[in-house]
């Protein structure tokens, strides 16, 4: 079992009480990470069906401030920010000239000129520096990272409403679901949204170092289980929610990972990608990403080839175990053809053939929705 | 959870428990610990021949997949069928009910190349 040097590791304003708590830290995008406590699959549950916190500092925080922010956002992002109203959030995504994605950050409006967008943590420098080259000279706007000086907290599960409003305050429990604000705790200010990517009923916080390690320190001390990156993987999977860098990267368009409903291009607006956007919509896509659950016995995992009728038809985008489901699942795309519900395929497990099925999106459902989204 | 000084030890974190000419194998509890959530464990069949420190099958976690390696070799009388619906038994009980094999054993001086309980206690001390 060998690990990089974590010298080189940037460390989370938390991670002196990941390990006190016992969390097997890992490598994960520059960062030493808890990918565990006491087990993934006991986190998992604890999301599921009570509560569970993930430290999420690692991703990328960056505030967009002024007169000209939401004109910025709107050359920069796929999704019509004008529409996001005061107080509310919308997931989005950045993409490259051609269309390809190169990260599905959250945006956040605090009022009319102060914005915040969240990306991956694998993408943070490049996120900002893609956002700064759409400013034009003399734009009323300022990009402000303030990923060193605050904490990132995800606090999810169906009593993460109850666990927020006894430690923050009843005003938490109001918080519409996608919807943000801003609140006192103690002598600091708070970041709050009811968001997150778990597929559960959640929040998230961004506030400062001492208030996020005395929320945090508040969590425990009520029972919310501690949960490290291995839960959340196994989570956002079973919710069918696209892992940049797996189901989604510069190669792959929205339209063919079905995330068409976050780009807006009945506004008008000139937006990074939008020709190419425009085109791959009319022509359609020969390819879309789609939900594979195990018919058998076995983990299916990242880069597996799947087969169809005894020919490579491509390779496992993001694979894993359900602990829901008590089965392997798995996302990948597949020629249109193939890509229906019910479709019958083989997962090349280790030279040893898998059976699999074309199943729905999302695997389970997301808290809320009564019935599942395609 | 103490090493059970019953049986002896691999370098690859496998038991072996003799009993008369059978052997029972399994994983330790530093190997359980370090896989995690034990989801699926692949093994040979009855009758099948496994050798000492060879593949004999492969173990997946939640998280990734691994090897099993033999800590003595033989002939496969049984393998474990509660882990087909329970392969948690692994993590829970790993020098118990999460046995994986059972082995005819052939070269009784194998067992001499494997570790005491002390000894892999230490060897395990020693990873760290």
């Amino acid at each position: 079992m060998s690990e990089a040097p974590t010298t080189t590791l940037r460390r989370t304003p938390l991670a002196d009480l990941h390990e006190q708590l016992g969390g097997r830290m890992v490598p994960f995008a520059g960062w030493s990470m808890p990918v565990q406590y006491k087990g993934i699959v006991e986190e998992h549950r604890a999301v599921r069906e009570r509560a569970g916190v993930f430290d999420v500092s690692h991703m990328g925080r960056l505030f967009v401030v002024g007169a000209a922010a939401e004109a910025l956002l709107r050359r920069a992002v796929t999704y019509d920010v004008a529409t996001i109203a005061e107080g509310h959030g919308h997931y989005t995504l950045l993409c490259n000239d051609e269309g390809g994605i190169i990260d599905d950050p959250y945006v956040y409006r605090l009022d009319s000129q102060r914005f915040l967008f969240v990306g991956n943590a694998s993408n943070g420098d490049r996120d900002a520096e893609r956002v700064q080259s759409f400013v034009a000279p003399g734009d009323d706007v300022d990009l402000l990272d303030r990923q060193e000086q605050t904490v990132m907290l995800a606090v999810q599960g169906p009593a993460a409403s109850g666990h927020m409003a006894r430690i923050i305050g009843p005003e938490v429990a109001a918080i519409e679901k996608r919807a943000c604000t801003e609140l006192p705790y103690l002598q600091y200010k708070l970041f709050v949204s009811r968001t997150g990517y778990t597929g559960e009923d959640g929040f998230e916080i961004v506030t400062s170092v001492e208030a996020g390690r005395a929320i945090w320190r508040q969590l425990m001390a009520a029972g919310v289980e501690p949960c490290g990156l291995g839960a959340r993987d196994t989570l956002r999977l079973e919710a069918a929610l696209p892992l940049w860098g797996h189901d989604i990267d510069e190669t792959t368009n929205p339209y063919e990972a079905g995330l068409g409903w976050v780009v807006s291009l009945d506004d008008g607006a000139e937006f990074a990608g939008r020709d190419a956007l425009a085109r791959i919509k009319a022509n359609g896509v020969d390819r879309k990403l789609a939900c594979i659950k195990a018919a058998g016995r076995g983990v299916i995992r990242d880069g597996f080839p799947i087969m169809h009728d005894g020919q490579q038809v491509s390779i496992v985008a993001s694979g894993s175990h359900s602990p829901t489901l008590n089965t392997s699942i798995a996302m990948a795309y597949l020629p249109k053809a193939l890509s229906k519900y019910g479709t019958e395929l083989a997962i090349d497990v280790r030279g040893k053939m898998l059976p699999a099925v074309v199943g729905r999106r999302p695997f389970v459902p997301h808290a809320g929705d009564n019935v599942a989204s395609t | 959870m103490p090493t059970p000084d019953d049986r002896r030890y691999s370098k690859e974190h496998e038991w072996l428990k003799a009993d008369g000419d059978e052997g029972s194998i399994g994983i330790t509890e530093y190997a359980q610990e370090q896989l995690g959530d034990i989801v699926y464990v692949d093994l040979p069949e009855a009758g099948s021949s496994v050798a000492q420190f060879e593949k004999m099958g492969e173990i997946e976690s939640v998280k990734a997949v691994s090897e099993l390696f033999s800590p003595a070799g033989g002939e496969v009388t049984a393998s474990n069928a509660a882990l087909v619906e329970k392969p948690e038994l692994v993590n829970t009980d790993p020098y118990g009910e999460g046995w994986l094999i059972r082995i005819k054993t052939g070269d009784t001086a194998e067992a001499d190349k494997l570790m005491s309980a002390a000894d892999y206690d230490a060897f395990v001390q020693g990873l760290g």
